[in-house]
């Protein structure tokens, strides 16, 4: 670039004058009380690496914020009760209609408040993309390794805020009392009736007797504006806190090591971009809010334990248990007076926290094939972690599919299939599915990996086609630059862990246990079939054959590969 | 720029020499044309400082459909929709996007980008740290007397763990449990176990709540229905139920009455004289997780239940023919009284809704009679 350079020094002057400026005063008043300047000394100039992928766990971050204040607007208005009341607001059709407090007020703030059914629409909305963000967020984390130590703990954390997130947002739109949110709580019911032993007990100890009761809505509300917000807010903390102690993972690039973390201060190019970022978020809510309907209350009507609508489904983050629900086959067992539904018990209770469970091992288990006890700081591309990759392709594939099971009759009715076939046919796939999407994508990354090499030392297809003097034709390939190579191979060997070459340094065989065996057959599983990256004498060696392709056996390079 | 001093390179095992390209270091700063041109730096500065201008205008508009537009029963509409919601979210949303592209806007043109470099520090304390940490928790942990004095340590512990129970008795009071519920019967059909059905009530109609007359019925026909004691009239002298027992009641006692064909209509064991000339009746609440079922195919007598698919037999004892429920239907025993109006022969014979541990289930045929 042939820019004029020479006016630099009268835009980015980073002088300081000595003199004490005002905020300087400031600062010295604050410090003489909080002695934070030790702290802000380091952290006010922190670097952060800049990748569009690290905006995501952002927009969650920021939706909760968004939740936070149109939570508290909701509020205002909102009365947690179940006593009937004979609405009276301005929906024509429901005038007169029985309806308990909870609904009326609901319907108040949609139809008399003003701006009420914008806050409405916006928290919805809001918790819709905080449960989205954190999802996509945990893939980012997940598929680049970023949960690898020491990181482990703040991916725990993170699971824990999407299982609670998800309970907060359940919570959250039961409260309006209608007719599909009282559907919602009934089947809660009967999941909690489930549970071998206690589960009329806690059915009963959480309604405060018989279901629906008169206490469910003033106890969910308890939980949703105070308990769970409570540890999402505390959770949260902790996670932005080991952020920052951690420092920011990174991608592998030049001047980018294990060691130190490239990128733009905190203050101010990030507060600028994080803190608009934020406007960003919060716009894009209010639009959706504006523009947008969500749970028009007012076309399902009050709950009544009698009624119901066809084609029900819960929001959508609750819809991949609520698949599994569906295809479960219908089992349950009679033993000496006592009932086990384990159609219920399984795919509702079971299997969530069974999947969670494995969410917040993962890291743990990895270490332990890999044996990888190092910190790392630099990411992964998904394709140079073939096996890591298909796992969660796998859970993800899972997922997919007990989500798409939840919507069943949906599928039926829009695609005119029968039901009973769906239904069948799903309870194959969720199994099947899996093991073929992992099978793909392993081998997928295995190839992508190839591919990579192929480029080291054969160069990149350039598309210029040349023909030889003898009527021949091939492709040009060309030697990426520098840079490129160096990022391509910024990444480690993998070492196949085996129980005869686990010796210490002394050369002594390490004590093995019962698991070793197993360990080492994971090992093989993981790592054996990647590619690794060129030795320097097949690097070397491609790139003089480069140098030399034009002029020699250039048609015989484009046959070969 | 922070610590630049290189650090020790402790997990680096693989030597460099193995590695086929060296690291080139960072590439060269390129300056933007905001860095240089001060005409382009003055014109970016016009575009934040615009963005800021327009998001007041934004507000300004905002405060404008806020007292002009109008909520309630004759509200303004703007091409169909909402005036004042359309509006109060278009502009909010534009007067906060404005903001935030505009700071980023003055973040990526005209603060430094300079990318600089900073060193990490291993997250481990460093040893000596990590030894006095632990000579010091040791010295705490002497000093207390933790080990030394079982007997203090034990009965600390104990104390502990039995405070801790107190919290979850004073819970206790959250609920009665069913046991109780059945047994104090303070409403009418209390407990998992009961419904407000008795003999000889009247099968009356969900919405309105007026008897359902045998004869009216045709073959095909489907009627949502409730208990009579579900409409308390000083005619039918059933005692006022409202709020919580009235919702309590409504939702274990919803049924649904079918007529079929006789010939179609296969009694379970010990049900012959539950049907009136075809008419069957069975608990509206599916067995599955205790949804209202209500989707019914006239030709299969198939009873669908919207929430999860279950679907069962009315002509066979609501058998579970499709979908994840692990039970049958209970169905409710019909006779008709003197007026020709449905009622009920006795209360259902089993817990209707959802599975539970204590459910006793037995076989139809070891249910037991109808009362009556």
């Amino acid at each position: 670039m042939s820019i004029d350079t020479s006016k630099v020094a009268t835009t980015t002057s980073g002088a300081v004058s000595s003199k004490p400026t005002k905020v300087g005063a400031v600062a010295t008043w604050a410090d003489e009380r909080l002695g934070l300047g030790t702290a802000m000394k380091k952290n006010l100039r922190k670097v952060f690496p800049d990748h569009w992928s690290f905006m995501l766990g952002e927009v969650a971050l920021w939706s909760f914020v968004v939740l936070l204040l149109t939570g508290v607007f909701l509020t205002l208005w909102f009365h947690p009760s179940m006593a009937e009341v004979a609405y009276q607001g301005s929906y024509d059709q429901f005038r007169g209609v029985e309806m308990s407090d909870a609904m009326a007020s609901t319907m108040h703030i949609s139809f008399d408040v003003r701006g009420g059914l914008l806050m409405r629409q916006m928290h919805h909305w809001a918790a819709m993309l905080f449960i989205a963000a954190m999802m996509v967020h945990l893939l980012r984390v997940y598929f680049t390794g970023a949960y690898r130590k020491p990181r482990e703990i703040n991916w725990v954390i993170g699971s824990l805020l999407l299982l609670l997130g998800t309970l907060e947002g359940f919570t959250g739109y039961s409260l309006p009392d209608d007719l599909l949110s009282g559907t919602g709580i009934r089947a809660a019911d009967g999941f909690m009736k489930s549970i071998p032993v206690v589960g009329t007990y806690l059915s009963f100890f959480l309604f405060g007797g018989e279901f629906p009761g008169e206490s469910i809505i003033p106890r969910l509300y308890t939980i949703h504006v105070l308990l769970i917000p409570g540890v999402l807010l505390a959770l949260i903390a902790a996670h932005m806190l080991l952020l920052v102690s951690h420092k920011h993972t990174q991608w592998p690039g030049p001047g980018r090591t294990e060691n130190n973390v490239v990128g733009y201060p905190l203050m101010p190019v990030y507060m600028a971009k994080a803190g608009g970022f934020f406007f960003i978020v919060f716009g894009v809510t209010a639009l959706m809010g504006g523009l947008l309907g969500i749970n028009p209350i007012w076309k399902y009507g009050p709950y009544d334990p009698t009624k119901i609508t066809a084609g029900l489904q819960p929001d959508w983050y609750m819809g991949w248990p609520d698949g599994a629900l569906r295809i479960m086959p219908g089992i349950e067992s009679h033993i000496g007076g006592y009932t086990i539904a384990w159609n219920v018990f399984l795919p509702i209770i079971v299997l969530p926290g069974v999947m969670f469970t494995i969410l917040m091992l993962l890291p743990f288990l990895e270490s332990w094939i890999t044996g990888d006890k190092r910190e790392h700081h630099l990411l992964e591309r998904p394709r140079n972690a073939p096996t890591r990759t298909a796992v969660m392709v796998s859970l993800m594939t899972f997922y997919g599919l007990m989500w798409a099971a939840g919507g069943n009759d949906l599928i039926a009715i829009h695609f005119d299939l029968s039901i009973n076939q769906i239904t069948y046919f799903m309870r194959v796939l969720v199994f099947v599915g899996p093991a073929i999407a992992f099978y793909i994508t392993r081998r997928w990354c295995i190839s992508l990996q190839r591919h990579d090499n192929a480029v080291l030392t054969h160069g990149r297809e350039t598309g210029v086609i040349n023909r030889s003097p003898e009527g021949g034709y091939s492709e040009k390939h060309e030697a990426v630059s520098a840079e490129r190579a160096y990022t391509l191979t910024s990444r480690p060997r993998d070492e196949v862990y085996s129980i005869a070459a686990d010796k210490d340094a002394n050369g002594v065989q390490r004590p093995t246990g019962r698991l070793s065996g197993l360990r080492e057959r994971l090992s093989h599983l993981w790592f054996a079939d990647n590619v690794q990256k060129p030795t320097q004498e097949e690097y070397d060696e491609g790139q003089e054959h480069l140098a030399h392709a034009d002029h020699d056996d250039h048609a015989e390079l484009g046959s070969k590969h | 720029m922070s610590d630049l001093t290189p650090h020790d390179d402790s997990h680096e095992d693989v030597p460099a020499s193995v590695e086929p390209v060296q690291d080139p270091g960072l590439p060269e700063h390129t300056w933007r044309p905001t860095d240089v041109d001060e005409k382009a730096e003055k014109r970016a500065e016009r575009q934040v400082a615009g963005m800021f201008g327009l998001s007041i205008v934004s507000v300004v508009l905002f405060f404008v459909v806020y007292f002009t537009a109008d909520v309630g029963d004759d509200w303004t509409t703007f091409l169909g929709l909402g005036a004042s919601n359309v509006g109060l979210g278009v502009f909010l949303g534009l007067a906060l996007l404005l903001i935030g592209a505009g700071v980023i806007q003055w973040a990526r043109k005209l603060m430094s980008d300079h990318e600089m470099v900073e060193m990490r520090h291993a997250i481990a304390s460093p040893e000596e740290d990590r030894a006095a940490t632990l000579a010091a928790l040791d010295a705490g942990l002497t000093d207390a007397g933790i080990a030394r004095r079982p007997l203090v340590r034990n009965s600390l512990f104990a104390a502990v763990g039995v405070v801790a129970l107190s919290p979850i008795v004073l819970l206790r009071d959250l609920g009665q449990t069913n046991a109780q519920v059945t047994e104090e019967a303070e409403y009418p059909g209390a407990g998992l176990e009961h419904t407000v059905w008795a003999a000889g009530m009247r099968v009356v109609r969900d919405a309105v709540g007026t008897p359902v007359k045998a004869a009216d019925l045709q073959i095909g026909d489907l009627v949502n229905a409730q208990p009579e004691a579900i409409f308390p009239t000083e005619e039918n002298g059933y005692p006022d139920l409202e709020g919580a027992p009235l919702q309590i009641a409504k939702s274990k006692a919803a049924i649904v009455v079918v007529r079929m064909d006789q010939d179609a209509y296969v009694p379970g064991e010990g049900r012959e004289n539950w049907d009136v000339d075809g008419i069957v009746a069975y608990s509206k609440i599916c067995t599955h997780v205790g949804c209202p079922i209500s989707l019914y195919e006239r030709t299969t007598h198939h009873l669908l239940c919207p929430c999860h698919q279950s679907t069962f037999d009315l002509s066979d004892s609501g058998r579970v023919v499709f979908g994840p429920a692990g039970r049958h239907l209970p169905q409710l025993p019909l006779d008709v009284d003197d007026e020709g109006y449905l009622i009920s022969r006795s209360d259902f014979t089993e817990p209707v809704g959802p599975s539970y541990w204590e459910r006793d289930s037995k076989p139809i045929g070891e249910q037991g009679e109808a009362d009556v």
